[in-house]
């Protein structure tokens, strides 16, 4: 959409100037931003000359920036999704561990990102827990509300986050009886869930255990006779709770 | 019986519901207060190595019940043992999962205790303690029980984001046989009745200007049907999620292949669960609703009634209407395109997007990820013509067949994967 102020690509880019020294504005599609401000998070030290590759061609050919099948577009693309799954990630595997300090309880989670994903993510954790105090700590940055504001701070190690939960002993007794040990498919568990994130996991512990006694419950559970019926429960009957 | 002990219970007894989403419901959040928030994507919190999504807290407010489905593992006769929750006891192992981000929310569902509507009050309690009292933002999905008053469905409704009403089984005949309390024509008044409160309602969020109207289910319904209890084919079970899809707008049609129980009826003896049968019927649940595929159309890939259980739904149907293959890969319109075994719809979308600044060739595919060797009999591109008599060559179907493809694909990345 040339000509459109929002398009303007200003600011906190790399700078893309002429090198006769009149800058001129550079103008690339809405959707190139979006794909240029996940890419600029990927861990990838390339992805700034990758960017810069692309504008500098871009401005002759506007069309690149649009076309989803030209070889470094379709590399930028690899590094929006990567950033997208490392964030997607992110919401899905931070397990907070709640502490007392004294100024009241804090929920404190360890995480360890691909790329560098903890400033633009913390929004979610803040919408989603605006009533808790909360700090994520990563080996690349660390961030913390306090019903204010997020923070960031720089890294941190693991040993500064807490060790363990009391709740946790709950979340593995859930985590083993959800599991069917009839449909085990422990690849298409790892393709979701890869082994790198299983160390900060609590109920992945479990998981080998888990895998090691399904075929027997499996084998179990066909070889049964079955047993003569109870006796029918009677509408109005409460089980004790 | 201690917390634990009933969690174990009862999270056992709920693991046959397949549904885990929390997709697609209303966006809100806690940033003016409550704890939670649902932004329209899902989030998998974890996967068990059945290789299945943990989203929500899934259980079972008590595994009693006053009906003997035989595929059930809580049928009344069934030699289990029974226990309940209170309902602070779900509310409190609710909101604890939900602070430590274990889970989007909680998908709770019971056994019939007493009556239809003294089980879905209990329900209801729940959802609105934890809505009310504690200010809960995060999803919930009720499990509906179609006999329960009217007033007591509309209140379900104002508390939950999705509800939902299990079929069980594709025919009446079936379900007389195996699930004699279940009442089919009542399941479809209930499902009339969500139906209708959730279009009204979506309606009055669109037209509201200031106060924010009532909200009800605002991520839908949804079912389940089981595969292999009972003697329905594909086609029945198609044919009976098209007609669901159509007459009350269901969100999702789950298929949940039955799946050994300990305590087995003598009416359903134990069998390995029919895994890629399921898998099938989801990819071509998928066809019918994002592919513009009629189920007569996906049926006929197969033969008597049953899917292909070697080649997928879409590359089935492809091999039986050849004459309609190769299709150039810059001139096809887009519905030509989502018919070629191997594109996905995003793909489509990308060619016609590459197709706009130059033509497309199949080395371009390779870079979306396309598999080509899947795509390439079907198409013709400027660096590639299949080999003349391919398409007809009665070899092909093997050559295409790929036994390992199934171990690696999984219905929650159809969309992709077809």
């Amino acid at each position: 959409m040339p000509g459109e102020a929002p398009d303007l690509f200003a600011g906190d880019a790399p700078p893309a100037a002429e090198p006769a020294g009149e800058p001129t504005a550079l103008v690339v599609p809405r959707d190139f931003l979006e794909l240029a401000e996940l890419a600029i998070r990927h861990s990838d030290a390339e992805r700034f000359a990758l960017l810069y590759s692309l504008l500098w061609d871009g401005r002759r050919d506007p069309g690149l920036l649009r076309n989803p099948a030209e070889a470094r577009m379709v590399r930028l693309h690899a590094m929006a999704r990567a950033v997208r799954r490392d964030a997607h990630k992110m919401h899905a595997f931070v397990r907070f561990r709640e502490i007392d300090t004294p100024d009241g309880e804090r929920s404190v989670a360890w995480f360890e990102p691909e790329h560098h994903i903890v400033e633009a993510e913390a929004g979610f954790f803040q919408r989603r827990f605006a009533a808790l105090r909360w700090s994520i700590l990563t080996p690349r940055r660390c961030a913390h509300w306090d019903g204010e504001a997020v923070t960031f701070t720089a890294s941190a190690r693991r040993a500064d986050a807490p060790a363990a939960d009391a709740a946790e002993d709950l979340w593995r007794t859930y985590f083993a009886s959800i599991f069917n040990p009839a449909r085990l498919k422990p690849d298409a568990m790892r393709a979701e869930m890869p082994k790198k994130y299983w160390k900060n996991l609590p109920e992945a512990r479990i998981i080998p255990a888990l895998m090691q006694g399904a075929e027997a419950r499996m084998r179990a559970m066909l070889g049964q006779e079955p047993r003569a019926p109870a006796r029918r429960q009677k509408a109005g009957r409460d089980p004790a709770a | 019986m201690e917390l634990r002990a009933k969690l174990a219970l009862l999270a056992d007894a709920a693991k046959y519901d397949a549904s885990c989403a929390s997709s697609g419901s209303e966006k809100r959040d806690s940033t003016q207060g409550g704890l939670g928030s649902t932004e329209g994507m899902g989030i998998c919190h974890a996967y068990a190595p059945d290789g299945r999504c943990i989203s929500l807290l899934k259980l079972l407010l008590t595994n009693a019940c006053i009906f003997d489905c035989a595929y059930c593992i809580n049928r009344a006769t069934s030699n289990i043992r029974r226990a309940r929750f209170t309902v602070d006891e779900v509310v409190r192992l609710t909101l604890a999962f939900y602070r430590r981000n274990y889970i989007e929310g909680l998908f709770l569902s019971s056994g019939i205790i007493r009556s239809a509507d003294y089980t879905m009050e209990q329900l209801i309690r729940v959802a609105r303690t934890l809505r009310e009292q504690h200010g809960f933002l995060g999803y919930i999905h009720l499990k509906t029980i179609p006999d329960a008053a009217p007033e007591l469905l509309a209140e379900a409704g104002r508390w939950a984001d999705r509800l939902s009403i299990n079929v069980e089984l594709p025919q009446v005949a079936s379900l007389r046989e195996l699930a004699p309390e279940k009442d089919l024509p009542g399941i479809h008044d209930a499902m009339g009745e969500l139906s209708t409160h959730i279009a009204e309602a979506r309606e009055a969020r669109q037209t509201a200007r200031r106060a924010a109207p009532p909200r009800f289910a605002p991520a839908g319904q949804s079912t389940q049907m089981i595969i292999g209890a009972d003697n329905s084919t594909d086609g029945q079970i198609l044919g009976t999620s098209d007609g669901l899809y159509k007459q009350f707008k269901l969100r999702r049609v789950y298929y949940s292949a039955y799946s050994p129980i300990p305590e087995a009826s003598a009416a359903l003896p134990p069998q390995p669960p029919p895994l890629l049968r399921e898998h099938r019927l989801y990819q071509a649940d998928w066809l019918l609703r994002f592919y513009d595929f009629t189920t007569e159309e996906i049926l006929s890939g197969g033969e008597d009634g049953m899917l292909d259980l070697e080649a997928d739904p879409k590359l089935a149907w492809a091999l039986k209407h050849r004459d309609d293959f190769p299709l150039d890969l810059n001139k096809a319109p887009r519905e030509a395109l989502l018919r070629v075994p191997g594109l996905g719809a995003r793909n489509v979308n990308r060619i016609l997007e590459a197709r706009r600044h130059s033509r497309v060739k199949l080395a371009d595919l390779a870079r979306l990820r396309v598999p080509l060797r899947k795509v390439a009999p079907f198409l013709v591109a400027p660096d590639h013509r299949p080999p003349p008599g391919q398409i007809d060559a009665t070899g092909l179907r093997q050559k295409l067949l790929n036994p390992s493809a199934f171990a690696a694909a999984q219905p929650a990345q159809l969309s992709l994967a077809l």
